[in-house]
């Protein structure tokens, strides 16, 4: 990095520095995964305090996102909001995160209210600070209340010492301040590695779609790097409690300091594993060589690649930003993980970008990604086919901690607005919002970064602005609420669920928003038709967003599960679940804790995490059927240019699949037919999934369900009795 | 560069290879032990053994493996972490594990099974190249 940090520079933040409070604690030791402790940090009286981790948290809501949950479920009444004291944001990383055996085990799990949807959120994130925090002593970190000042939490897990510091002098920015610190708390450069740094931006506290950045000490390009928390503003509530940084530093990762009970199980499933990704992810998905760039070019030729607010899912400029002119800017031949072991690698980094825009212009940065939502969400969907502004954006929307997803479908709705004269150069104070426009997108997050102008409306997330825009300038709900892409508050990740029904309910039907962790079906049931009827559909929407909810229980990646297969996958029975890795995953689990699970007891664990956030949902006032209602945009054309996009697709559905002759028809009435029929197959799946999933036709889980679960604690039985 | 090259036809199965190297690199007489191997051919051949090819080095995040000045491949212990990335990568499956030793091993070309092997389907050999004799380490 061009900016240059002298001994003496860090020497001056750290004399600045006020200790408001500091206890010394004796680091838990490992035993199957657990440290069986929490710590609890209040930054409105600075209080410090180590919980218990009980067995019947462990057997109920395993770790990660579960305990996550939990805390915060004890922590706010349906009328807390996102900004109160009462809010938390709870960091857990599993039992199973930080082995170094097995690829994808260093995640962390992050949980709060989120200020965009109003209920819980939870992000998934790589980086070291989960495993170090667990090494540490710590299963999780939970921290309530809000600081008079500008504070850093510091956690030494060899000292054993926990401290709240006032830190007036250091940035707020991500890419300055995780170098101050780790430069700081790292006695040597050996030592850095040892050092892991939670942080945000200075965007995160202007706008609702902050993020938090999890840093991870680069050894051969000797700079931290960060992953990123991005969906649902959790670094807007982390800036709202002014901390500047949470800071873990440990000593001494090994392979064995979880303790688990089957070493050698693991190390055999690691082996197994490693030579997998060695023999065949250069042949697969080349998440080694381009990460997961590669889908840019794969959605283009699929139709599925979000073009100007989702509207097209193609463009003949997509090569200028496919994977082939990513791979000419970032540094190869690394073993690019985010934690320890991860051959998968998937984590990429440009090295020595020379910026050209805002606060940081003409410095040369390193650049974490760019990943394949980045690119399609402040490029494609933007209508903006320029590779350069695509690592530009990427980087200052990490540093300045705003989430490039929520951004993306944000100003994409933005320049719909514009193009369609909801929006004009007076309202956006002459930003000129048109697709394609680059200078006026980054100047819109440059504006964030300062909390002026137009960013002050663009960084409340579609659904705010929807509002304000109907309420102040008398914009047509029905057509905002058709293109604005969010669903329950948050914004849509990167997919054109137009042609995929699967999907359609993949994205509105998930407990935090339309975010694709949950399920990816599109595949499946779009291009491979596998999944024909409801039941198929509804089978696969109760089976993937249970599976994929466990790698947030243990601290796990998703990508080493399907983005590489076994030789002989797709001769199994059901590729899709990639049944041999199911079976890796459950024998990690038993290794570690002792337990004896198996597949179906995996998708019980996290049934009961799954519908306690379902109920924790309606405790805030959400999780009903209304909620799961997902905007026309993703079901099917609103526009009757998008319409004409596909007329040969649609015209033909009408005849096969409606039974309705499209001759004749206006466009208008063939567009009101088509939506008649896509909404009603949308509530057929509704109903269908909901049954799967043990739900009443409101959406809402039955006492029975929740019994045979084992979550029918007298609090969750008391929310859930209201609705029923 | 020296490494331990084979003559896998003149192999006669006797394992006398493990039980020196074995006991050479472990301190053992286990022959799981040992960082040469024979096996029944099916995967990598009869005679396992690393060449030295170095693909290793890269793959190790914590730059734990490296290659001496004499162009063997030797693994630093202590910044080991246990990740085995290198077991799964190595291109002829030489990079060995054992549960009882706490990081890989791998062959140092030390030469003491060649010297034991009865019928010389192992020995030493010595490349010279042009890396080498600019380092200074041959003439």
């Amino acid at each position: 990095m061009s900016c240059v940090l002298t001994a003496e520079k860090v020497q001056k933040l750290k004399a600045a520095r006020k200790v408001l409070k500091e206890i010394k604690y004796e680091p838990a030791k490992l035993e199957k995964g657990y440290a069986n402790k929490t710590l609890y940090i209040n930054l409105s009286d600075n209080s410090i305090v180590s919980k218990d981790v009980t067995e019947k948290m462990k057997d109920v809501f395993i770790g990660g996102k579960g305990f996550g949950l939990w805390y915060l479920w004890n922590a706010v009444a349906p009328s807390t909001k996102w900004n109160d004291p009462e809010n938390e944001i709870v960091i857990s990383p599993g039992p199973v995160g930080g082995i170094t055996q097995y690829p994808g085990a260093g995640k962390s799990l992050v949980v709060s209210l989120s200020p965009t949807t109003g209920s819980v959120v939870d992000s998934n994130v790589g980086g070291h600070f989960g495993p170090l925090l667990k090494f540490s002593g710590w299963d999780a970190l939970e921290i309530q209340g809000k600081a008079d000042q500008e504070v850093i939490v510091f956690i030494d897990g060899n000292k054993g010492t926990i401290s709240i510091e006032e830190a007036p002098l250091e940035a707020v920015d991500t890419h300055l301040i995780i170098e101050e610190l780790t430069e700081m708390y790292a006695e040597s450069e050996e030592d850095k590695r040892n050092i892991s740094v939670v942080s945000s931006g200075t965007a995160a506290q202007n706008s609702l779609i902050g993020l938090l950045n999890f840093s991870f000490y680069d050894k051969r390009r000797k700079s931290p790097r960060v992953k990123q928390a991005g969906r649902g503003g959790i670094g807007t509530v982390f800036r709202d409690k002014n901390i500047k940084a949470v800071v873990v530093k440990f000593n001494g990762v090994k392979g064995d300091l979880n303790n688990p009970v089957d070493l050698k199980k693991i190390q055999e499933l690691g082996i197994k594993l490693h030579k997998e990704i060695h023999d065949f992810d250069a042949i697969q998905t080349q998440k080694r060589e381009v990460g997961t760039a590669n889908l840019v070019e794969i959605m283009n030729d699929y139709d599925l690649l979000p073009v100007n607010n989702f509207k097209y899912g193609y463009h003949p400029e997509t090569w200028k930003i496919d994977s082939k002119q990513i791979k000419k800017k970032v540094t190869q031949n690394m073993p690019d993980g985010c934690w320890y072991g991860c051959s998968m690698a998937c984590a990429k980094a440009v090295d020595g970008f020379e910026l050209k825009t805002g606060p940081y212009k003409g410095h040369k940065v390193l650049i974490d990604g760019p990943e394949y939502e980045t690119v399609a969400a402040v490029g494609s969907n933007l209508g903006i086919f320029d590779l350069e502004h695509i690592l530009e954006c990427n980087f200052y929307c990490d540093t300045y901690g705003v989430d490039t997803i929520s951004l993306g479908t944000t100003t994409a709705f933005l320049m719909e607005c514009y193009e369609s004269n909801i929006l004009n150069k007076e309202i956006t104070g002459g930003l000129e919002l048109t697709f394609g426009n680059k200078d006026a997108a980054m100047e819109l997050l440059h504006q964030m970064s300062r909390g002026e102008g137009f960013s002050k409306i663009a960084g409340q997330g579609v659904r705010k602005i929807k509002e304000l825009l109907v309420k102040e300038y008398g914009a047509d709900s029905h057509f905002l609420n058709d293109i604005g892409m969010e669903n329950k508050g948050m914004e849509y990740s990167q997919y054109i669920s137009k042609e995929s029904l699967a999907q359609q309910g993949g994205y509105a039907m998930t407990n935090k928003g339309p975010q694709h962790d949950e399920a990816w079906l599109i595949f499946m049931d779009m291009v491979n038709n596998q999944i024909p009827s409801f039941e198929d559909k509804a089978e696969a929407l109760h089976y993937f967003p249970m599976f994929r909810t466990w790698f947030g229980l243990m601290g796990l990646c998703k990508l080493p599960w399907n983005d590489i297969e076994p030789a002989d996958n797709r001769q199994t029975s059901e590729p899709a679940k990639v049944p041999e890795h199911v079976q890796n995953y459950v024998e990690l689990f038993n290794s570690v804790t002792g337990k004896t699970i198996d597949k179906k007891e995996l998708i019980v664990q996290s049934e009961r995490v799954y519908n306690f956030q379902r109920i924790f949902n309606i405790k805030m006032g959400f999780g009903q059927s209304l909620h799961d209602n997902p905007p026309y945009r993703s079901v099917g054309p609103v526009t009757v240019e998008e319409y004409l996009s596909r007329q040969d697709r649609y015209d033909q559905q009408m005849k096969e699949l409606i039974g309705v002759d499209p001759e004749g028809k206006t466009i208008e009435e063939k567009m009101q037919i088509t939506r008649k029929y896509r909404e009603d197959q949308y509530d057929e799946l509704r109903q269908t999934v909901y049954k799967r999933r043990g739900w009443t036709e409101n959406g809402i889980p039955t006492l029975e369900h929740i019994k045979n679960l084992g979550i029918d604690f007298p609090e969750v039985v008391e929310v859930l009795k209201k609705h029923l | 560069m020296q490494f331990v090259d084979k003559n896998e036809e003149l192999c006669t199965k006797c394992h006398l290879c493990e039980d020196v190297c074995a006991a050479a690199i472990n301190k053992s007489d286990d022959r799981e032990k040992s960082a040469i191997r024979i096996d029944d051919g099916k995967n990598i051949g009869i005679i396992n053994v690393c060449n030295q090819c170095g693909e290793c080095i890269e793959v190790c995040s914590e730059q734990a493996i490296f290659k001496a000045t004499n162009g063997v491949i030797l693994i630093n212990k202590s910044k080991c972490i246990g990740c085995l990335v290198c077991v799964g990568y190595c291109p002829s499956l030489s990079m060995i594990f054992h549960e009882e030793i706490s990081v890989p091993f791998k062959c140092i070309a030390c030469g003491k099974c060649t010297k034991e092997c009865p019928t010389e389907a192992i020995y030493l050999k010595e490349i010279i190249n042009e890396g080498q004799v600019a380092a200074g380490v041959v003439e």
